[in-house]
């Protein structure tokens, strides 16, 4: 059981840290463009 | 679409947590392996989902390239739908070296979805959008090659006794996970406006790699099972039933991502022209 509970947090967890990356960078992209448009 | 989005993340998340019910409570236990056979509902699932992903991108990268040349680009739109005839009539031509529970229809219909996707592909994206889409179909399909890898070896150390052999199954899986890592290094640190071009090239020939890794247990003797639906495999129906179930949960979820990913690369690729625009403008906004 201990390698199941593993493989099925170890698949949550690549999915979330790659998500993660995704919205910190989509965050950091949409604050960069309205500083842009304000200018 | 943007207010769409929420409701098909709830949805989604909805949908697999009922997949994970299923793989985890529903689905019957394995006789000799016990319950460290439901890795496969996430297993399989992943690597498919990774194939297809890795298909699209092929399709997108092959549009991406021909579509330079507007008489590349038509040449190639009939190159796909005579292929698409061919492989209906070569698949019951030549059914006898099919392999065994490999029906015509299956090929035929194969054929023509490809077929399908390329001609959606191209009347929905521009060809700045195929390249986006490649870029994302990588992406992505490298996250779910990823858990491929990852949850394979913590299914072979219970079961095979150890994490890893080089047989060609798990071999071209790696080599396939290897190119497509290259290809997003490629994009990533490349600054030469021809990047998208060279990784468009490498992705049609990285591509090569999927129908081997697939159709590795069908051909060669491997450590790795063999395949569970065709190939003359056999499964029970409610682990199909589930399988299916958490397959098609982790497509929702991997279309998701990709529109995410889609609309992050827009975003960046907008910052870029704008800051190139501001760099033109002198401080009066005139045109330097």
């Amino acid at each position: 059981m201990t390698y199941l509970y593993i493989a099925y947090a170890a698949t949550w967890l690549i999915h979330v840290a790659y998500l993660s990356t995704v919205v910190r960078r989509y965050s950091r992209l949409k604050k960069e463009m309205d500083q842009l448009g304000k200018k | 679409m943007k207010k769409a989005f929420p409701i098909l993340g709830l949805l989604t998340a909805v949908f697999l947590s009922y997949a994970l019910y299923q793989a985890l409570v529903v689905a019957p236990q394995e006789q000799t392996m016990g319950d460290v056979q439901r890795i496969f509902y996430y297993h399989v699932p992943s690597a498919w989902t990774a194939f297809l992903l890795f298909a699209i991108n092929f399709l997108a990268s092959i549009l991406y390239l021909v579509r330079r040349n507007p008489r590349t680009d038509r040449v190639a739109g009939g190159v796909v739908m005579a292929l698409a005839a061919l492989t209906c009539v070569g698949a019951y031509v030549f059914k006898g070296y099919l392999p065994k529970d490999v029906y015509p229809s299956s090929v035929a219909t194969t054929g023509i979805v490809i077929a399908g996707f390329y001609f959606l592909i191209r009347k929905y994206f521009s060809e700045q959008g195929t390249d986006i889409l490649a870029l994302t179909t990588a992406e992505v399909g490298v996250v779910f090659c990823t858990v491929v890898l990852v949850t394979g070896p913590l299914w072979a150390r219970p079961v095979w006794g150890i994490w890893w052999t080089w047989d060609i199954r798990l071999t071209s899986t790696l080599v396939l996970w290897l190119i497509y890592v290259s290809y997003l290094v490629l994009r990533r640190f490349s600054s030469s406006g021809e990047t998208p071009v060279l990784a468009a090239a490498l992705a049609v020939f990285g591509a090569l790699d999927v129908p081997l890794v697939y159709f590795s247990i069908w051909f060669f003797r491997t450590q790795h099972p063999q395949p569970v639906i065709g190939g003359g495999g056999s499964i029970d129906p409610r682990m199909l039933h589930v399988l299916l179930i958490n397959w098609l949960a982790f497509l929702c979820f991997a279309f998701l991502v990709c529109w995410s990913r889609y609309r992050l690369e827009r975003l960046q690729r907008d910052v870029e022209e704008t800051q190139a625009l501001e760099a033109l403008l002198e401080p009066g906004g005139r045109v330097r």
